[in-house]
């Protein structure tokens, strides 16, 4: 047969259109679109086995219950643990995250590791446990052999359960003063209950019963004390109609969900609150039973102290119309079931006494102490008490040796006084040798250059880290701990939960890399130094440890996860409630941390605050990716956060959206973008904690500005502690 | 179970209560191996199945009143039940209507990437793989198997957790029953919520929370005017909030915009 150009141009269509009729095309175009998509490199999460193992989160005080939900070896999702006292199922997004905390290998420390190159090089060797050990008892074992016991030093994350109070039983029985925690509202709190109640106990609230929530500035939905209990609380709140009021500079999220925002000045939270006993006291709408039963010392705080918290002058330092102050302490006054609650943001920082105390005054004024609705002491958990430590004549003289960083009203060493005091005399705080556990100092102290200057000056850094943070970087040996989900640890109390309720979180997945507890590494290490330290710790492990101390309550806990005593009458052993008394004295004489106007100049003619957000990990520990990822786009934009200012201050000082500045104070200097907000205070700039890591992994270290390293201590008179809430800062374009 | 009919799940939020927190965020990206990159900043490239958004009242410190708006897929009915403007534009049926339970399906690999559909939907539901994913080391050991991984060149949307209506399904015909109770389907971010702001549900069982609270005086839809008949409600008492919703450009009034439209 001829082939002529009409029949091969008839056989070429009709075969193509032949084609497009068959299923042929269709079918290839589906087959490629799936073959296109089985790449080796993309993931097939193996099947399995499906099972679910409860346990405590223990990535912040709030003590959640949580559901681990595994395939096979697998974690793969964590939930809420239902019924649980604190949490009743509800999660939050760090918890929800968290799997990524514990299989991120790019953040995590794999293995014993020692410095290899210079510090922060990022040059290390890994090294086994055995000789890792080995290093550092004989490090130990050569200070104290030489009288040095007293250089040794430690810094921990909060104070609370077994795992600082044994890095704390190790220094004193090794023979140093130098133990530091990070405090946090909890701290304050328990101060208060203790100056102003005469009794060791935790502040615990009612919220259920709660009818007028008054909130001097904190977070209660952005992650103040116990966050879900809080988001719980909240919706309960609204659906019973109770009234939330808010007095916060800026409009956080608490602000914005309270039935009434009032922006009131920032640092004057406290001064508030006297005046609004004030109003009470002038306007007889005290609750008269219960101060002369239960009180002592009214009439001399009221003559000595409150007297001079006249409106006019409350007006004036909080910026307040006196008819909005009388009016809210009508309200306050009113309510059948009112509470006031502090602790700025989350709380995760201290606050001034004088703010705790006045806050807590005035729930004394209209009764809500101990009462239904009000704030309660919870009694501390009921733990069967360790042995003392034993004390041999080296432990002895170090013990005597002056505290490096004392405060000088309570004699205590404070962690924001140790870069002071290392970098100012170094014969009065020769630190030789420091352990870090739970804490990220390189990262969260205030005036951060200075503190991570002063760091570098001792000669031997110990990381217990479970993760590469700021601290660990610059360490000379990383002992690495199991991260939360591999290991055993106690939670003996969630921030602000009003009944006695422990906590354990139990291992639900194997190790996953060369870790071990920096509980056991501590004992362990204690029984290698022998002697007294080693009688000290009379446990033959960790989990012994918490056996013992936890006598009666441990099957419980085993079985369950929590031990909740809900016959408790918290309050009973309170003493009479005290207004006023020598130690209060000085509280109330001290007023507010640092008054702002008289720092402030030209160079420095704005405030900057800095606000905690739900969404941003401000503590020791960073976000992990999926948690960056929900941070919002005028908060972090590629690298650069956001300076929020009100667009009355962008204007007058030329500044649009977006615009580059930096943001100059007494203690640092950094650039950042300005983001025009009209819920912040003509006058005031505010940018979030917990951004500009510089340690983990690449999908957080570079992202944004350290705030700590633009803020200063505010050491308070009574508590010691750093009560800073703001530092006079100037904005100039960059 | 006293309801015949078919289903239509369905979702009512609460924006009084939502916090705007992110934890139903995460707690989607945690149960549907949602990727993520070293920069999510873009938010136009963030893969976000539930994204929540913050709206002002636009007012001047200290008036300023903030709301928060989680956006899942809505999950739209269409003008006509199941023509929601995704599926009617998708030339490789890789989404589809499910008569059975009202769910729009996302099959990844069915998907070959022309994005018809992210044009289509007015509610930003859609996302596009620009890169394939990539687990950092060890991060991959967190996946879940119930939901497959996606790949470079597929859009990906929320399901309302699909997988748990099949597993709570099979759970329940082994069992012997032919259908679930309104707590053995409930979607990742519905169970995460810590403020109880998200309700879940069956729209058309009289049983069911959310076929009371969708009938909300306070009740309202995304775009109503656009008659994609979305699934997901939302409650808010606030006025200015529940007006945003059928946001239109300015000097346009949302009636005249629904009647141009339609």
């Amino acid at each position: 047969m001829k082939i002529d150009r009409r029949s091969f141009l008839a056989f070429g269509i009709g075969g193509a259109a032949g084609t497009m009729v068959s299923p042929l095309p269709w079918k290839l175009m589906d087959d490629f679109s799936i073959w296109t998509q089985n790449w080796p490199w993309t993931p097939r999460p193996k099947r399995g086995e499906v099972t679910h193992a409860d346990t405590i989160c223990t990535l912040c005080p709030g003590g959640c219950g949580i559901s681990v939900k595994r395939v096979g070896e697998r974690a793969v999702k964590i939930e809420g643990m239902a019924d649980h006292p604190v949490n009743n199922g509800g999660v939050c997004l760090f918890s929800q995250a968290g799997l990524q905390f514990l299989y991120g290998e790019t953040m995590r420390v794999t293995a014993p590791l020692i410095r290899a190159g210079k510090r922060g090089e990022g040059q290390w060797r890994p090294i086994s446990w055995e000789s890792a050990l080995d290093t550092l008892q004989q490090k130990l074992t050569e200070l104290r052999a030489s009288d040095q016991a007293h250089t040794v030093a430690a810094i921990t994350g909060d104070s609370r359960g077994t795992r600082p109070a044994l890095l704390k039983r190790f220094l004193t029985a090794y023979g140093s003063p130098n133990f530091f925690f990070t405090p946090t509202m909890a701290d304050c709190q328990e101060l208060t209950v203790y100056l102003m109640q005469g009794t060791d106990a935790h502040m615990g609230y009612d919220f259920a019963h709660s009818d007028f929530i008054l909130s001097f500035g904190s977070g209660v939905l952005d992650g103040w004390g116990s966050p879900v209990r809080m988001f719980q609380a909240h919706g309960a709140w609204r659906d019973r109609q109770a009234f939330i009021t808010q007095i916060e500079p800026r409009l956080s999220s608490s602000a914005a969900h309270a039935d009434k925002w009032i922006a009131a000045a920032p640092g004057a939270e406290g001064i508030l609150a006297m005046g609004i006993c004030w109003v009470l006291v002038n306007e007889k709408m005290i609750d008269q039973a219960f101060i002369s039963r239960r009180t002592q010392g009214f009439d001399a705080w009221n003559q000595r102290v409150l007297s001079a918290y006249t409106p006019a002058r409350v007006s004036a330092a909080t910026g307040l119309p006196e008819s909005e102050l009388v009016e809210l302490a009508r309200r306050f006054g009113q309510a059948r079931h009112p509470v006031a609650i502090c602790g700025r943001g989350q709380g995760r920082g201290p606050d001034s006494v004088f703010d705790f105390a006045a806050v807590h005054a005035l729930n004394a004024l209209v009764g809500a102490v101990n009462r239904k609705g009000g704030v309660w002491n919870v009694p501390m958990p009921d733990y069967a008490p360790w042995p003392d430590a034993v004390i041999d004549n080296f432990a002895l003289a170090g013990l005597e040796r002056p505290a490096c960083g004392a405060d000088d009203a309570t004699g205590l060493p404070q962690l924001h006084r140790l870069p002071g005091a290392l970098e100012a005399d170094n014969d009065k705080c020769p630190v030789q040798l420091l352990m870090v556990a739970g804490a990220n100092p390189r990262y969260t102290l205030a005036n951060n250059a200075l503190a991570n200057k002063a760091l570098s000056r001792i000669p031997f850094v110990v990381s217990f880290s479970s993760f590469m943070d700021e601290t660990a970087q610059q360490a000379d040996l990383i002992l690495p701990d199991h991260a939360f989900l591999e290991r055993f640890e106690d939670v003996p109390a969630a921030t602000g939960m009003n009944l006695p309720c422990i906590g354990l979180a139990r291992p639900v997945v194997a190790p996953q890399f060369n870790t071990a507890n920096t509980a056991d590494v501590i004992i362990e290490l204690a029984n290698r130094l022998g002697g007294t330290v080693a009688q000290s710790f009379p446990w033959q492990d960790y989990v012994d440890c918490l056996e013992q101390t936890l006598a009666d309550k441990w099957p419980d806990l085993i079985e369950k996860g929590y031990w909740v005593d809900k016959r408790a009458r918290p309050g009973r052993a309170a003493a009479k409630f005290s207004f006023f008394n020598d130690v209060l004295a000085t509280a109330w004489q001290a007023g507010p941390a640092e008054a702002p106007a008289e720092q402030q100049g030209r160079r420095y003619p704005l405030t900057l605050i800095p606000y905690d957000s739900m969404r941003i990990a401000s503590g020791a520990i960073a976000a992990p990716p999926f948690a960056v990822k929900v941070i919002a786009d005028n908060v972090l934009k590629h690298n650069d956060s956001f300076i929020e200012i009100n667009p009355e201050t962008a204007h007058k000082l030329g500044f649009s959206e977006g615009d580059y500045a930096r943001v100059n104070t007494p203690a640092g200097s950094a650039e950042a973008r300005v983001h025009l907000f009209d819920g912040i205070m003509p006058g005031l700039i505010a940018m979030p904690r917990g951004l500009g890591h510089t340690a983990f992994d690449k999908y957080i270290a570079g992202k944004g500005v350290n705030v700590n390293t633009l803020l200063n201590p505010a050491p308070d008179p009574v508590s010691g502690f750093d009560a800073a809430w703001g530092i006079p800062a100037g904005l100039v374009k960059a | 179970m006293k309801h015949k009919g078919k289903k239509k799940f369905g979702m009512v939020i609460n924006l009084d209560k939502c916090t705007g927190c992110g934890t139903c965020m995460v707690a989607c990206m945690s149960e549907n191996n949602v990727p993520f990159k070293e920069d999510e900043s873009d938010k136009l490239l963030s893969i976000t199945w539930m994204r929540v958004y913050k709206l002002t009242n636009d007012e001047p410190f200290p008036h300023i009143e903030e709301c928060f708006l989680p956006r899942p897929c809505m999950q739209c009915d269409g003008k006509h039940e199941g023509h929601p403007p995704c599926v009617s534009v998708c030339p490789a049926v890789a989404t589809d209507y499910g008569f059975e339970t009202g769910i729009v399906s996302q099959i990844n690999t069915r998907c070959f990437g022309c994005r018809y559909c992210m044009a289509a939907c007015p509610y930003h539901a859609r996302y596009f793989n620009w890169w394939d994913p990539v687990w950092p080391k060890g991060m991959e050991k967190s996946l879940n198997p119930s939901v497959s991984v996606r790949t470079r060149g597929v859009v990906e949307k929320c399901s309302f957790c699909y997988h748990r209506y099949q597993k709570a399904m099979e759970k329940a015909y082994s069992d012997g029953r032919r259908d679930i109770a309104e707590d053995e389907y409930q979607t990742a971010c519905t169970q995460a919520c810590p403020a109880g702001a998200i309700t879940f549900g069956d729209l058309n069982n009289p049983d069911h929370a959310v076929y009371k609270l969708k009938k909300h005086p306070h009740a309202f839809r995304l775009l109503e005017r656009l008659q994609t008949n979305p699934k997901v409600y939302y409650l808010s008492s606030r006025e200015w909030v529940r007006n945003k919703a059928d946001n239109s450009i300015a000097g346009q009034s949302a009636a005249t915009a629904g009647h141009h439209s339609s």
